[in-house]
């Protein structure tokens, strides 16, 4: 199978070795890596799921707002950041597949490598609170 | 650096310029020290030549200015390298055609130049079909890969594939480089470090011997030319290390500690 980019690449690298939770797509929208702390929050592990496209990932945690309304795709950040390449930041609740609900804060930003291709965003999860 | 002396009379001390030759094309790979030479051992009447830079540190381009073509007015020279995120390619090589490092300002080099921009790219130099890539080591950095009548020489002196990689040798898709030597004929790529010293020095953007070996297999070579050789290591002490770094490994290609002046035939 053909590497993917030096700066997908090395992205992983960097998440790979941070405590907190990191989601990496592709242009596509494709979640291509998820880190350790990732699966701890998500109840999920990536060696099981590999490769998930948007439709899947983007739903399958249950994004809500405060009031418990489930976000549509189109309103979470690393969904914004693949449609309009720039950095989005959001806060709402997932519910992990062992059912358990938490806060997060999300912060995404696409990855751009030299001189100017866009080769996918990265997200970066912080965990608000848990019920 | 370039590094001359006795105790590297066999395998040389020149920075790094590889020349692929094939009919009337010139590609040269990097214009370390070792341009100087290869510019003395042309055609004087050469009409064109390419020069294809992976990066622009100053190992890799220190020989530019005392390379002959560049002061020949009937010469067309074609330089390609890498884009940077923000100085273009003649605007970081007019930073070395300068004063106070270079007497003579490129503008004021006598050949027709022209420059050419290469990212992740794939392009023709006359029956060559040459593809670059970024690569793991610090800066826009590139690899290239030369194909011609189904034979591939893949050219990596800069590289340093475990860094780039997860679940390094084992995954192709997660391995810096392996775009640019897959199933290559001819292989030439970074061998600088035994194992201990690497340990000390990771992140530095070049490769221990062992996993120069490791790349080479996972990316099926035939052949592996291990050099950019460090500076530091007298002839002994290359063949020593290699040796070294070696044992236990199986190798499931030819290996070859370059020397100066070596010739390779596809």
């Amino acid at each position: 199978m053909s590497s993917r980019e030096i700066e997908v690449i090395l992205s992983r690298q960097l998440a790979d070795s941070l405590s907190t939770a990191v989601f990496i797509v592709d242009p596509d929208g494709n979640l291509i890596f998820y880190n350790e702390p990732a699966e701890e929050l998500l109840g999920l592990r990536y060696e099981e799921t590999g490769t998930m496209p948007v439709a899947e990932w983007s739903s399958i945690f249950t994004p809500m707002d405060d009031k418990g309304n489930v976000l549509k795709p189109e309103d979470l950040p690393l969904v914004q950041t693949l449609s309009k390449q720039l950095p989005a930041h959001g806060d709402f609740w997932i519910r992990s597949l062992k059912n358990k609900s938490h806060k997060i804060s999300v912060t995404s930003f696409p990855i751009i490598g030299r001189p100017d291709r866009f080769l996918g965003a990265i997200a970066i999860f912080w965990k608000i609170s848990e019920k | 650096m370039p590094t001359p002396g006795a105790e590297k009379n066999k395998y040389g001390g020149n920075t790094t310029c590889v020349q692929i030759e094939h009919d009337n094309t010139c590609l040269i790979f990097d214009g370390g020290s070792g341009i100087q030479q290869l510019g003395l051992h042309l055609d004087p009447d050469i009409p064109e030549v390419n020069i294809l830079l992976t990066h622009l540190h100053i190992d890799h381009i220190m020989g530019l200015g005392y390379f002959n073509p560049f002061y020949n007015p009937k010469c067309t020279v074609n330089i390609w390298g890498p884009a940077g995120s923000s100085e273009s390619l003649i605007e970081r090589l007019r930073r070395y055609f300068s004063p106070p490092f270079f007497p003579v300002r490129f503008k004021e080099l006598s050949a027709k130049i022209n420059i050419h921009e290469i990212d992740n790219s794939t392009f023709k130099i006359d029956d060559f079909t040459i593809k670059s890539e970024y690569l793991c080591h610090p800066g826009p950095t590139v690899g290239y890969r030369c194909e011609l009548g189904g034979s591939v020489v893949a050219f990596m002196p800069d590289h340093e594939p475990s860094l780039g990689s997860s679940d390094f040798p084992n995954s192709t898709e997660w391995c810096s480089g392996y775009n640019i030597s897959e199933a290559a004929d001819l292989l030439f790529h970074d061998g600088q470090y035994s194992n201990k010293e690497y340990d000390r020095r990771v992140g530095w953007g070049h490769s221990s011997v062992s996993d120069a070996v490791d790349f080479a297999n996972l990316s099926k070579v035939k052949k592996m030319v291990l050099f950019h050789h460090d500076p530091a290591h007298t002839d002994l002490q290359l063949e020593a290390m290699v040796d070294k770094s070696l044992q236990y490994k199986t190798i499931d290609f030819d290996l070859v500690i370059g020397k100066e002046n070596d010739v390779f035939h596809l």
